[in-house]
């Protein structure tokens, strides 16, 4: 079954600089595997499309079930000359959180939320 | 030494006061540690005393967050480690001893960190911007600042120096929690395991309450019992480094593995090799356990020598930012606003606006997430958002003008705030660099209460 990503993990934005940091982690271990093997760094960075201007590296974690997404160029030259109203990039973790993953039928009693 | 108690006090300089006097009241703590500059906050306490030469120059909350808490710390065992001493460590030191004689408490050694200011000789340690590659004499604009992150040895050397409250100028975030470990359990400086560990101990502790439920709740998906009513975290830290977070108990919020999940990448680039003053932590085998309620232990976090160099946070004056917004709403909101950005747009060339960068959003549709936002459905609501960066002030308050106007000049059944003084704002860029660790001389000097 196609389900959103909000569906399997949660995630958490923070930056440095110019560069947002993304960190996806699946709500339960048996998710993971799919959420790594779809959830590219090219598929993380077509999500960002326009705002993300520079590379986007990926760092897989398994021991925690978990994808640390690095996005260069992210903040509008950086927090203090970014015109975005969120300058920090507090919200960019969300928007991954719609990109569709597919996952085993038997996983569906694990989904969170409504 | 069995284990020690570390609160969090603060991760912010806006942060709530009153669950560190929770954490000093109740919390049974050896250590309550003080965390309050951002990375443009030398560069902007250099600015702001530029022009008001009565500021001191440290935390502007010093003294409400010390008068919430030395009553509890001083009647108690409790040390402190702070940062709050910004670009005047000594200045934040002597305010900070008054606070203990008006307190009744004499003889209280109070401890200022300082020394990584690099701004004179900043241009003869360091060539290269780290993230651009580029010279550091290709930075445009007039430097303001440019600083070292610290390690912990300077905070070291005051608690070998009896000092029980330690304020410091800028450290690494870690660092200010991983001095006591060490101060306590007596780790060698190259005993990188124990460091790695707990300076990654460290960084889940140094945002506070984003390890206890906050920046975490998506109902439905995530809940957060109480979340009016948040904790900041106590680690009980063992010889080893090991620890375990909690909170206090009868407060809000939530500890589990996903809370310490969250906050153990939070600004992490390399999982495998987050680089502290002190060591090089890896988090990739970190293990994470849930040992109960809003307890969870987090062990196995790996440490590597550290680097030769020191970080160098360089703040640079680039102009100015002039911003506003104003709203529309009901049937057609969207394509008012939109008539509105035309008109703006013409208005900014009428009067030559020379902006670097003009960007204008429609909040509720795409000023946050910008071209990646999905396309909408029709908003009920919505507000036009506008933002310049400029290179004088002038330019930007032109900003803020042309809005004014649009009340009366602008389309129909415009909502516009009261014209406001905070539209136009300095930009300071934040720069990196790298300095060979040697130059880099903090200083210690005490004081007694």
């Amino acid at each position: 079954m196609r389900v959103q990503l909000r569906r399997v993990a949660h995630a958490r934005s923070g930056d440095k600089g110019n560069i947002s940091n993304v960190g996806v982690f699946a709500y339960e271990d048996a998710f993971y595997p799919a959420i790594k093997a779809q959830l590219t760094a090219e598929r993380f960075a077509a999500r960002y499309a326009g705002v993300v201007r520079g590379r986007v590296d990926r760092y897989a974690v398994d021991g925690l079930a978990a994808l640390n997404f690095v996005a260069h160029d992210a903040l509008g030259g950086g927090v203090s000359r970014n015109l975005c109203l969120d300058n920090y990039g507090k919200t960019l973790a969300a928007a991954v959180l719609d990109v569709e993953i597919e996952i085993d039928d038997a996983l569906a009693p694990l989904l969170r939320g409504p | 030494m069995g284990s020690i108690r570390i609160g969090a006090g603060a991760a912010w300089w806006g942060d709530r006061i009153e669950p560190a006097a929770w954490n000093a009241e109740r919390g049974d703590l050896d250590w309550l540690v003080f965390e309050t500059m951002a990375e443009a906050t030398v560069s902007a306490a250099q600015v702001r005393r530029r022009r008001d030469p009565a500021f001191p120059g440290y935390d502007t909350y010093l003294d409400d967050r010390m008068a919430a808490v030395l009553p509890h710390c001083l009647a108690g065992r409790t040390r402190i480690v702070s940062n709050q001493g910004w670009i005047n460590p000594e200045g934040a030191a002597d305010r900070i001893a008054w606070w203990c004689r008006k307190l009744g408490h004499r003889g209280v050694r109070v401890a200022a960190v300082d020394g990584g200011m690099l701004t004179d000789r900043i241009a003869s340690l360091a060539d290269r911007v780290l993230e651009t590659g580029a010279p550091l004499s290709d930075l445009a604009g007039s430097m303001v600042s440019a600083e070292a992150y610290l390690g912990i040895e300077p905070i070291l050397a005051a608690l070998d120096d009896g000092a029980r409250i330690v304020v410091t100028s800028r450290v690494a975030d870690p660092s200010l929690f991983l001095a006591p470990m060490v101060h306590a359990f007596g780790w060698t400086l190259d005993d990188w395991a124990r460091l790695g560990q707990g300076a990654g101990i460290g960084h889940l502790l140094e945002c506070g309450a984003q390890v206890t439920g906050g920046y975490f709740a998506d109902p439905g998906y995530k809940d957060v019992p109480d979340p009016w009513n948040l904790a900041f975290p106590i680690a009980e830290v063992a010889a080893d480094g090991s620890a375990v977070i909690g909170k206090l108990a009868g407060t809000g919020g939530r500890i589990d593995r996903r809370t310490v999940k969250e906050q153990l990448f939070y600004e992490v680039h390399d999982p495998g090799a987050y680089i502290t003053p002190d060591v090089v932590v890896d988090f990739t085998t970190t293990r994470i356990v849930e040992e109960g309620p809003d307890r969870v232990r987090v062990e196995g976090i790996g440490g590597r020598a550290r680097t030769p160099t020191l970080k160098v946070s360089i703040g640079i004056e680039e102009g100015f930012v002039g911003e506003d917004m104003f709203f529309y709403a009901g049937p057609g909101a969207l394509d008012r606003a939109r008539l509105a950005a035309r008109i703006l747009e013409e208005r900014f060339r009428y009067v030559q606006l020379a902006a670097d960068d003009l960007r204008i959003d429609f909040l509720g549709v795409n000023a946050i997430h910008g071209p990646a936002s999905p396309p909408a459905a029709e908003p009920y609501e919505v507000a036009l958002r506008v933002a310049a960066r400029t290179r004088t002030r002038e330019e930007a308050a032109k900003v803020g003008r042309e809005v004014d106007a649009m009340a009366v000049s602008g389309v129909a059944m415009t909502g516009k705030r009261v014209p406001h003084q905070d539209r136009v704002r300095e930009v300071i860029g934040v720069w990196s660099a790298l300095v060979p660790r040697e130059a880099v001389r903090p200083t210690v000097t005490i004081r007694e209460s």
